[in-house]
C-alpha cells in the first residue's frame, strides 16, 4: 500500500479524453517519476493530485483519505506540496518573508487572524526560516527581494518554501524545464540531497529523461491519457512500448 | 516603542506631530496677506483631511496591501454616516456612540458585501463592488426614503428634526454633536503677531481617531496577517499551495477598511450632522482610489498624503477666482495681464479637476510609488546618497516595506 493510491481515474475535457483510467501507487520514501510525451495528461494527473482538477472517475487517496473535492490548501495542510513548473514564490516580499509564510501555514493552519503582533517578532518561525535558508545555501539572500532572484535561485526558494513544512509528498512539475544543462545538473543534486537527507517521498512529472533516469526509483510511462507501464528505470529504458509511444507507431 | 520599530515609531512620532501641530502649520501666512487664502488651517478643512485620511488608510489595507482594488468604498463611508445621524436622532447628539455605531453598521454591511464581492477578483471584483456601491446609492436615495418607511430621507439628506426622541438629550447640552458636553465647533482662536490660528474640538477628536487609525495600520502591516496580505497581493496561486486559504485573509481586509470607512462617515457626521446619499456615488469611491495612488498604494503613509492633497485642491484651488487671478497678474501690462489670466483661467476656480488630473497624471507617470516615492527620492537627493545606494536599495527591499 503506497502513500499515494490513484484508481481508475479518469478526467474528460469536451470531447478529449485527457485521462482514460490511471492506476498508480507511489510507494512512501520512494521517487516515483511520471514521463510521457506532450499531451499525455501528466499534468492533468498532476492537477487531480492537488484538487485544482476534480476527476470524472476514480479516486485519490493520500495517506488513507481521500483528496477529492479538497480545496487545494486542504491538500496542502494533508502533507503534499507541490513545485511548479515555472518557480511560484512571492516576487514582492523579501526571501527570509517568503520561507516565513509556509512556517506560519505549517503553524498556525489555513487561517489565523494574528494581525497585530509583529511578524519578525515570531521567534520560532525566524528560526525555522533561517534553519532552511542555511539549508538551501540562500542565508546571504534573506533580505534580497524574491523578485530578482536567478531562475535557479527561485526554483531553490520555492523547494525551501516547500521543505519547511515537512510534507509528506512532494509533488514536481518538470522541475528542470527550460532550464540550462547546468542549472538542470544542480537542480538534480539538489533533489538527491533533499531526499537523501528528509527522506521525503517525491513524485515528478518531468520531460527530460536525463532527469529521470538521475532520479527516479519506479517510472511510470503514460501516453494518450493511460499508464503504459510501470517499472524500474533499467527496465523503461529498453522497453518496446515506451519507444513506440515517444518515437511514433512507425518505428 | 509600542511593538513598533525604531523607523515605524519615528513616522508614527512624525504623524502626531504634524496632527498634533497642523492648525499652525497649516497656517504659514499672516491673516491680512494676501496669500492667506492659500490657508488650510481652519477647522472644516483640517477635519476633512484628517477623516479622509482615516478613510484612505482603511482604503489602502485593501487596495495597497491586498491589491484587490474596490470601486465601491465610499457605500461604506455614507452608511457609517447614516448610523450616526440616526444616533443622534435616537439618543443624543454625544458622538461616542454614534461614531461606534457607524463602525459596526460599516463593519457588517462590508461583511456582506465582501463575501459575495470576494468570489472573484481583478477586474470582476471591481466591477462587483462598484455595482454594490451604486446600489446601495440608489436605495438611500429614493428607495429607502418614502413615507411608510424614510430611513435615509432622499434627496433631502438625513438630519436631526426638532420632534425626534433624542431620548438622553437635555437642555444643558449644546444642541449640536459634542462630546460629553464639549460642542464640536468649541473652538479658541490664538493670535500670534500677524497670525491667528484655530484649535478646534471637532478637528482634535478626528484626529486623535486618525493617529488610532493609523497606528492599527502600522500594527496590522508588519503583523503576520499584514504579510500575509501582501503575499496574497503577489501570488495567489502559491498562498493557495502553500496550504493557507485566502478567502478568509481578503475578507477580513474587506471587513477592516470597510469599517475604516465607516469611521469616517461617523466622524463627518459628528462634525456636521448631515447625511446625504451623494457620499456613497461612485465619485466618492473613486476619489478614494485616486487618494490611495497619489499619496503611494502599499505604503503607510501614502494615503494620508493623498487625501490631503486632493482635499486641499478640492477647498483652496476651488476658490481662486478671475478676481484674485487679476490681482495677481496686475504687475504686468493690462494686454499681458489678461492672457496670463485667460490662460490660468481653467486651471482654477472650476476647474481645479483639471489641475488635479494633470498633477495624478505627472505623478502616476513619473512617481508610480506615488508622493512617498517622490518624497524618498527628494530625499535622497538632499542627503547626497549616491547612485548605488539607491539601486541597492531599489533591489533589495519590497517597495511597501521600506516606508
Amino acid at each position: 500500500m503506497g502513500i499515494l493510491e490513484v484508481k481508475g481515474v479518469g478526467k474528460r475535457f469536451g470531447g478529449l479524453q485527457a485521462l482514460g483510467d490511471v492506476n498508480l501507487s507511489v510507494n512512501e520514501r520512494s521517487v516515483h517519476a511520471i514521463i510521457g510525451p506532450n499531451g499525455a495528461g501528466k499534468s492533468t494527473l498532476l492537477n487531480c493530485l492537488v484538487g485544482k482538477l476534480i476527476p470524472d472517475t476514480g479516486s485519490v487517496m493520500f495517506d488513507g483519505q481521500s483528496v477529492l473535492g479538497r480545496k487545494p490548501h486542504e491538500i496542502n495542510q494533508m502533507g503534499i506540496s507541490r513545485v511548479f513548473q515555472t518557480p511560484e514564490i512571492f516576487g514582492d516580499l523579501s526571501v527570509q518573508e517568503n520561507v516565513m509564510i509556509p512556517c506560519f501555514a505549517k503553524r498556525d493552519g489555513a487561517f489565523e487572524l494574528n494581525a497585530f503582533s509583529p511578524a519578525l517578532g515570531q521567534k520560532d518561525i525566524l528560526a525555522q526560516a533561517e534553519e532552511i535558508l542555511e539549508d538551501v545555501n540562500m542565508a546571504d539572500k534573506r533580505h534580497m527581494h524574491a523578485a530578482s532572484l536567478s531562475r535557479g535561485d527561485k526554483r531553490r526558494l520555492e523547494m525551501a518554501m516547500c521543505l519547511v513544512q515537512q510534507p509528506k509528498l512532494l509533488l514536481l512539475d518538470e522541475p528542470t524545464a527550460g532550464m540550462a544543462r547546468a542549472d538542470t545538473n544542480n537542480t538534480i543534486d539538489l533533489l538527491k540531497e533533499i531526499h537523501e537527507k528528509r527522506d521525503i517521498t517525491m513524485a515528478i512529472i518531468e520531460h527530460d529523461m536525463h532527469v529521470v533516469f538521475s532520479l527516479a526509483q519506479r517510472i511510470t510511462v503514460l501516453a494518450q491519457g493511460t499508464p503504459l507501464v510501470e517499472d524500474t528505470p533499467e527496465n523503461i529504458k529498453g522497453h518496446p512500448k515506451v519507444r513506440e509511444a515517444y518515437l511514433g507507431e512507425a518505428h | 516603542m509600542l511593538g513598533l520599530n525604531s523607523k515605524d515609531f519615528r513616522l508614527f512620532l512624525v504623524v502626531i506631530g504634524l496632527t498634533l501641530f497642523a492648525p499652525v502649520l497649516l497656517n504659514p501666512f499672516p491673516t491680512e496677506s494676501g496669500l492667506a487664502q492659500f490657508n488650510a488651517g481652519y477647522p472644516d478643512l483640517m477635519q476633512r483631511f484628517v477623516i479622509f485620511g482615516i478613510f484612505a488608510i482603511g482604503f489602502n489595507i485593501l487596495f495597497g496591501l491586498t491589491g484587490y482594488l474596490s470601486f465601491g468604498h465610499a457605500a461604506f463611508l455614507g452608511v457609517g454616516s447614516y448610523a450616526a445621524v440616526w444616533m443622534f436622532k435616537l439618543l443624543s447628539y454625544n458622538v461616542l456612540p454614534a461614531i461606534a455605531l457607524s463602525v459596526i453598521v460599516a463593519a457588517i454591511f462590508s461583511l456582506a458585501i465582501g463575501f459575495v464581492s470576494l468570489r472573484r477578483s481583478g477586474i470582476y471584483f471591481s466591477i462587483l463592488t462598484l455595482a454594490f456601491a451604486q446600489m446601495s446609492f440608489a436605495l438611500a436615495y429614493s428607495v429607502l426614503s418614502n413615507p411608510k418607511f424614510n430611513l435615509t430621507n432622499g434627496e433631502t439628506g438625513l438630519q436631526v428634526y426638532n420632534d425626534d426622541p433624542q431620548i438622553f438629550h437635555s437642555d444643558r447640552l449644546p444642541d449640536l454633536p459634542h462630546l460629553f458636553g464639549l460642542s464640536m465647533r468649541a473652538s479658541t482662536d490664538i493670535a500670534l503677531g500677524p497670525w491667528t490660528f484655530t484649535l478646534n474640538a471637532g478637528y482634535y477628536l478626528s484626529a486623535v481617531f486618525m493617529v488610532a487609525a493609523f497606528y492599527i495600520a502600522i500594527r496590522l502591516f508588519r503583523s503576520p496577517f499584514g504579510m500575509m496580505l501582501r503575499a496574497i497581493k503577489t501570488n495567489q496561486t502559491r498562498l493557495n499551495y502553500t496550504g493557507l486559504n485566502s478567502r478568509p485573509y481578503t475578507l477580513a481586509a474587506f471587513v477592516i477598511s470597510g469599517a475604516y470607512a465607516g469611521l469616517a462617515g461617523g466622524l463627518l457626521a459628528a462634525m456636521d450632522p448631515l447625511a446625504g446619499a451623494e457620499r456613497m456615488q461612485w465619485t466618492a469611491s473613486g476619489e478614494v482610489v485616486l487618494m490611495t495612488i497619489l499619496g503611494g498604494a502599499g505604503t503607510l503613509i501614502g494615503p494620508i498624503l493623498g487625501s490631503g492633497l486632493i482635499k486641499y485642491f478640492e477647498n483652496i484651488f476651488s476658490k481662486i477666482n478671475d478676481d484674485v487671478l487679476h490681482s495677481w497678474f496686475a504687475f504686468m501690462p493690462d494686454g499681458l495681464e489678461d492672457a496670463m489670466v485667460f490662460i490660468v483661467h481653467p486651471f482654477v476656480g472650476k476647474g481645479w479637476h483639471l489641475t488635479l488630473g494633470i498633477v495624478f497624471m505627472l505623478v502616476v507617470i513619473f512617481l508610480p510609488g506615488g508622493l512617498v516615492e517622490g518624497g524618498q527620492r527628494l530625499w535622497r537627493w538632499i542627503t547626497g546618497a549616491n547612485r548605488k545606494k539607491s539601486d541597492d536599495q531599489d533591489t533589495k527591499h519590497a517597495p511597501h516595506a521600506a516606508e
